[in-house]
């Protein structure tokens, strides 16, 4: 029962906060909001018993990503009277979409195939159970290639927003090979004449 | 006790906003991008909710690499807004327009 006053409370504040998301102009509130949304939904996480991808959650995403967000968003300097118009006018066909997808979702979620006998297979889990063991465990043995290609995407993220971001900043000393080969002798080295020097006969 | 169907209509709830925010938003790409970060958020719930009902671990491994993909996207799409608004001096949709789509 408290488990379900919980489920509830934070369900509330998750829709509450992703309609916030949605709605809001400034794109800062729109970040706090979105940041609000993932606590909530961690927490929901954490009753699914699903402990340690709700701390990653909170770690990754409130920690890093919407951090990242937020940076951009001061980054860049958009005046907010641009960004008001247009709302209005895409409104009518926005809720429409939203309000075709709930009913044909609801028609699917409220059958009664997901009440059946087998997603009610509550496992009573002993409190020696460690669900980061069990992840870890799946993911270091079934799933290890999947998971160094995971290692991958990040490593290719990493190298794709840093030269993305560069702004054609030269920092090697590399030269064109165009204008290596071109280049002459006499462009390099000049001989001149000149009258040679006297010890002691410029005084 | 909370049962699947409950888990499932908040999944399919937050979708249908993140929907309705992307059909709404056509003056800030920033705003698309939290959109769908709401969009894989409801995803992952999803994917919580069966292998916790089904008591099967596999569904939190695709999380775990759902927000792995999800924060390389996000990543490289905030880079590519960087030097987007670099060039052209706006993020607003209309404005983006330059391959005729």
């Amino acid at each position: 029962m408290i488990e379900q006053i919980v489920f509830y409370l934070f369900a509330g504040l998750l829709v509450f906060s992703a309609s916030m998301v949605v709605v809001m102009r400034n794109p800062i509130h729109a970040a706090l909001f979105l940041i609000l949304s993932f606590f909530a939904s961690s927490a929901i996480w954490l009753l699914l018993q699903a402990e340690f991808l709700a701390i990653t959650l909170v770690l990754v995403y409130v920690g890093a990503v919407m951090v990242l967000f937020i940076f951009v968003v001061m980054m860049l300097d958009i005046n907010k009277v641009t960004v008001d118009e247009g709302f209005a006018r895409y409104l009518p066909v926005g809720i429409s979409v939203a309000v075709l997808m709930v009913i044909a979702m609801g028609l699917v979620v409220g059958s009664d195939y997901f009440l059946s006998e087998r997603y009610l297979a509550m496992q009573q889990l002993d409190p020696n159970y460690s669900n980061t063991r069990e992840l870890g465990k799946a993911i270091y043995t079934e799933y290890l290639y999947q998971f160094e290609i995971a290692g991958a995407i990040l490593l290719v993220a990493i190298i794709a927003a840093i030269s993305l971001g560069m702004n054609k900043l030269k920092i090697n000393k590399s030269i064109n090979p165009d204008k290596q080969v071109v280049v002459k002798k006499q462009d390099r080295l000049h001989i001149i004449k000149m009258q040679t020097e006297e010890k002691g006969s410029n005084s | 006790m909370i049962t699947l169907p409950e888990v499932l209509s908040l999944a399919s709830l937050l979708f249908c906003i993140s929907v309705a925010g992307i059909f709404l938003n056509r003056k800030n790409v920033i705003i698309l991008l939290m959109c769908v970060e709401l969009m894989l958020l409801s995803v992952n719930m999803n994917f919580i909710a069966f292998s916790h009902f089904l008591g099967d671990v596999h569904g939190q491994v695709f999380v775990f690499f759902i927000l792995t993909v999800a924060a390389a996207e996000s990543a490289i799409g905030l880079a590519i807004l960087i030097v987007l608004f670099r060039k052209k001096n706006t993020i607003n949709v209309d404005d983006l327009n330059s391959m005729k789509g």
